[in-house]
């Protein structure tokens, strides 16, 4: 819990933004010696980060249209592979061409690819279909490419961690009320504590906007003015698996062109809308976005049409605008950084955004040497060497999958690493699944509890994966909101979290609700409201996510 | 939405259909007994997904899945769960490696041949104590099993020299797929099916050739040799069937499952154009009675009481109510019918020292229920469930088959229908 040591303390540096690169420059930060705080208005990853792809760009998909994305990207891949280990799978990526799509792009694409450093091996289409078999039959042409699958959630606690680790403090369900200004000098945050209403200040000597799309508001908050420039995109999630390889369209960047194997599921993605910066908190997915969605989705893989689609989701891109084009894709990915001081004349606040989700490194990295350089900090930045915790060299390996494991075990090192040694798994109670569909044990639900800042099931969802598999939480989620109210001694607590939870799974499966996702939702539904008289339609302050 | 997507969701064995409404795990025998199996579900479809993200998520629990099918059986979304685990089994190369008693307890049949020249001495040995404690601490079969006794005369033999020569006399003709048990084990079972479908007015025909079915060697994880055997016996039912429009009997539930349902299923063998054409004598038969194009009558003089167990396959195909029904229809027989539970051997797994005590746990309820109906003797149209039984209870087991020819009237019977 939150003590008012933690208000009262002076920082160096407070950042705004509990997304990935929120997470990368306080960790950076305190890596270099710096007092830390990070604040976030939800749970962390919310927002663009745990609303994209899940795909470790090779940088291939820009090499073309923005070469200096392309080689930040190959460059922060090889770095991520290193040090997040136990949050990247290596599984390469393709890029095919269709017959409907033009084979001379792929020579353009492969020397787009080469000038940015991009290693892309152009293959016979046969081997393509030998070694993803899930590849629409059809294709002319495919380029191997070093794509990997990522997972953000696991991403962002791990930097979390470290930062805390090396003393950080970290806040979530803090949002920012207002910034503290004295003549040109921004000094601190007023903040809202969501968890118990109350209203508090922070001090920091510097403040480090990283709110992605909502870093305008923030900004606006300061009194200086950034445009952004907000591009939804949305994505389906399949039930299981049907690819194992990243599978990309070699082609101009369209819709609906790159499908993820991630974990236990694949992803495919993403639509791309201009629309209003008021709408941004609007998750909701439509209609029209499934169908182009799928449409497209059957091109690349045409198992799709009869594989069961368990959710629908959308993100918000946090571009930068820079010029009119309505589709938002030929707008630089690059990374943005703004010196305040420089541009409005405002010391003191820095804003980091553009770049995208696995660039979040970098962006850490630059954000921090900005922040050093007001400071006078001369550390060097070691976050491209070193380690996240969970991913030391010699930490055990998912694919370690051998008898001394058990299936939950090896889940749960996939999930967090070495640090699954820190899970309790001496007694048949801490071994029993919770969540069956991702081997979730008591064991990591209490160790996500006590140690990952869960305040109710979604965060928890977001730490292990419970509610995340097939049934959506039918199973799970009942066991898991039964031990949270045993850690908290709270049971109608666990109760309305419990409802919430499943209103918020619900939400996702809505947009795809036929067939055997309609069954899941009504037998669901059928035990929690119709056998257990849950009152699914409750909205809790605090406890509701942002959508 | 473009009208052929998404009209339904395929997936291999069905395994997406699964609503996560886990009562195929409240239906499984071995997870009612032991913590160390997840049950159908995990083991399943839930498995499932990890192993196709890696392969390397096998879990060796799912070797302790008895393939009872009871899972498939309480399934509401149709998804072939047991199907999924003997999948999963075999791509993780379950079997390739099998060890020397699992070896000799699969290949039913080669064990049988051995056994059968020698069969006073194997029966004898097999029984003494120092073979057992060998058995038992060199092989791993556990030591408090008993064997099935095996016969000097194979059936076949009996059949030819016999049976055969009269057969093409009757004006009605079925094959019988007799299995490794009627062959090596115990003739006399085929010999009341030849009986009784004598009777009827039906002349009995073996195969060109047959092969064991197999259903051990799947259990075994020997697939290789389980595939080429259900390949002779493919093609021989089709003679039967495709050339002389044979039916084709059997007289145990877990041949007859193997040879329609598993063989497509896990041995890539289709038999979907003579699946309709296996079957079980008792289904044969009661459809002859009921169409009334056969009579039986029973001698007027037979007493007994009996309890029928139905076995996990037959439940798997809802046969038993013909075994059943036909059993009811003899005068003199007071029929208890059991409650639906495994008897915990599953063919060879209970043969195995690290299974016997799990597979005494299993049948437990049904020994119970046994002595509670305090009856004479008990039917089944399984041979290893038989086995078990016997081991269990001390009461005899019979095949519904046998149990009908000793109550059948021979004589008034082929009268009626004007044998």
């Amino acid at each position: 819990m939150v003590t008012n040591e933690v208000y009262k303390k002076e920082y160096d540096v407070i950042i705004v933004g509990g997304g990935a690169t929120g997470a990368g420059t306080a960790r950076d930060c305190a890596l270099r010696g710096l007092n830390v705080l990070l604040v976030e208005r939800n749970d962390y990853s919310t927002g663009a980060t745990g609303r994209n792809h899940g795909l470790m760009h090779s940088g291939a998909r820009y090499a073309v249209t923005d070469g200096e994305s392309a080689s930040e990207c190959i460059s922060e891949n090889m770095i991520l592979r290193r040090i997040a280990r136990h949050c990247v799978e290596e599984t390469d990526g393709l890029f095919i061409t269709l017959p409907e799509d033009d084979l001379d792009y792929q020579r353009t694409f492969v020397e787009a690819c080469q000038r940015a450093g991009i290693r892309a091996d152009v293959i016979d289409p046969d081997e393509a279909r030998r070694i993803e078999p899930a590849v629409n039959p059809a294709l002319i042409g495919a380029v191997r490419v070093p794509d990997a699958a990522i997972d953000p959630f696991r991403l962002t606690v791990a930097n979390l961690l470290d930062a805390r680790m090396h003393g950080a403090e970290t806040l979530n369900y803090h949002e920012v009320e207002g910034v503290i200004v004295n003549q040109n000098r921004v000094e601190g945050l007023k903040l809202l504590n969501k968890l118990n209403g109350e209203h508090v200040e922070v001090r920091g000597r510097v403040i480090v906007n990283a709110a992605g799309i909502w870093g305008q508001r923030i900004a606006q908050m300061a009194g200086v003015n950034i445009s952004m420039f907000p591009a939804r995109g949305a994505l389906l999630i399949f039930g299981h698996r049907v690819n194992n390889m990243v599978i990309n369209r070699c082609r101009k960047p369209a819709n609906a062109d790159i499908l993820v194997p991630d974990d236990t599921v694949c992803v495919i993605g993403t639509t791309s809308d201009r629309i209003p910066i008021e709408t941004v908190d609007d998750m909701r997915v439509t209609r029209e976005e499934v169908d182009v969605l799928l449409k497209e989705g059957v091109k690349i893989a045409p198992s799709l049409a009869t594989t069961r689609i368990i959710r629908a989701y959308a993100g918000v891109r946090p571009l930068v605008a820079s010029d009119n084009d309505p589709s938002g894709r030929s707008i630089s990915r690059g990374i943005v950084c703004l010196d305040h001081a420089q541009r409005d004349g405002l010391e003191g606040f820095i804003t980091i955004t553009g770049g995208k989700m696995m660039t979040y490194r970098l962006m850490g990295e630059i954000a921090t040497n900005a922040v050093c350089a007001k400071l006078g900090n001369t550390a060097p930045c070691v976050t491209a060497s070193r380690p996240l915790p969970g991913s030391e060299e010699d930490g055990p390996r998912e694919s370690d999958a051998t008898k001394r494991y058990s299936f939950g075990e090896r889940a749960a090192i996939g999930r967090h690493g070495s640090l699954a040694a820190r899970i309790e798994k001496d007694n048949d109670i801490d071994n029993a699944l919770v969540c069956e569909c991702e081997g979730v044990t008591v064991g990591e639900i209490k160790y996500a509890v006590h140690q990952l800042h869960v305040h109710n099931l979604v965060n928890l969802r977001r730490r292990t994966r419970v509610g995340m598999g097939t049934c959506q939480g039918k199973l799970c989620s009942c066991r898991a909101a039964s031990l949270m109210g045993e850690f908290r001694h709270d049971v109608k607590g666990a109760q309305e979290d419990l409802a919430a939870f499943l209103d918020e799974r619900w939400k996702g499966m809505r947009p795809v609700a036929w067939g055997d996702t309609l069954r899941e939702a009504q037998l669901t539904a059928a035990i929690y409201e119709g056998l257990c008289g849950l009152d699914m339609a409750v909205n809790i302050e605090g406890k509701e996510d942002v959508q | 939405m473009s009208d052929r997507m998404q009209i339904s969701n395929l997936s291999e064995n069905n395994f997406e259909q699964c609503t996560k409404c886990s009562i195929c795990t409240t239906v499984c025998p071995v997870a009612a007994v032991t913590t160390d199996y997840p049950g159908p579900k995990q083991a399943g479809p839930d498995g499932e997904r990890y192993r196709l993200k890696d392969p390397a998520y096998y879990d060796k629990a799912l070797k302790l899945c008895l393939n009872c099918k009871r899972c498939e059986v309480a399934c509401p979304s149709g998804v072939h769960i047991a199907d999924i685990i003997q999948k999963a089994r075999m791509d993780a190369g379950e079997g390739k490696r099998a060890s020397l008693r699992d070896t000799m307890l699969a290949n039913t049949d080669l064990l049988g041949t051995v056994a059968n020249i020698v069969a006073p001495v194997a029966n004898v040995t097999l029984g003494l104590k120092p073979t057992k404690w060998a058995m038992h601490n060199m092989m791993a079969i556990d030591k408090r099993r008993t064997f099935p006794a095996y016969s000097r005369t194979k059936f076949e033999t009996w059949f030819k020299r016999h049976a055969a020569d009269q057969q093409n006399a009757y004006p009605n003709h079925v094959s019988y797929f007799h299995g490794c048990y009627v062959n090596y084990n115990f003739p006399k079972l085929g010999q009341d099916l030849v009986k009784l479908m004598n009777a009827a007015g039906y002349g009995v025909h073996l195969l060109n050739k047959e092969r064991c079915c197999g259903v051990a060697l799947i259990a075994n994880g020997l697939y290789k040799q389980a595939k080429r055997q259900a390949r002779v016996n493919a093609t021989n039912i089709r003679q039967a069937v495709n050339g002389k429009h044979y039916t084709v009997l059997t007289t145990s539930s877990s041949c007859t499952f193997n040879l329609r349902d598993e063989y497509p299923a896990i041995l890539d063998e289709d038999t979907s154009d003579v699946r309709d054409s296996i079957m079980l004598a008792t289904r044969f038969i009661y459809k002859l009675v009921d169409e009334e194009k056969i009579k039986l009558i029973f001698k007027q003089d037979y007493k007994r009481r009996i309890a029928y167990h139905t076995a996990c396959h037959m439940q798997r195909m809802g046969w038993q109510l013909y075994s059943i029904e036909l059993l009811r229809m003899i005068p003199g027989l007071d029929l208890v019918e059991l409650e639906q539970n495994c008897c915990g051997i599953s063919g060879t797994y209970g043969f195995k020292k690290e299974n016997y005590e799990r597979s005494q746990a299993i049948g437990a309820t049904l020994f119970k229920d046994i002595e509670d109906a305090r009856v004479e003797a008990v039917s089944t149209d399984c041979e290893t469930c038989k086995w078990q039984i016997e081991m269990s209870t001390g009461l005899p087991v019979e095949n519904p088959v046998s149990i009908l020819a000793d109550a059948l009237d021979v004589e008034a019977t082929r009268k009626a229908n004007g044998v």
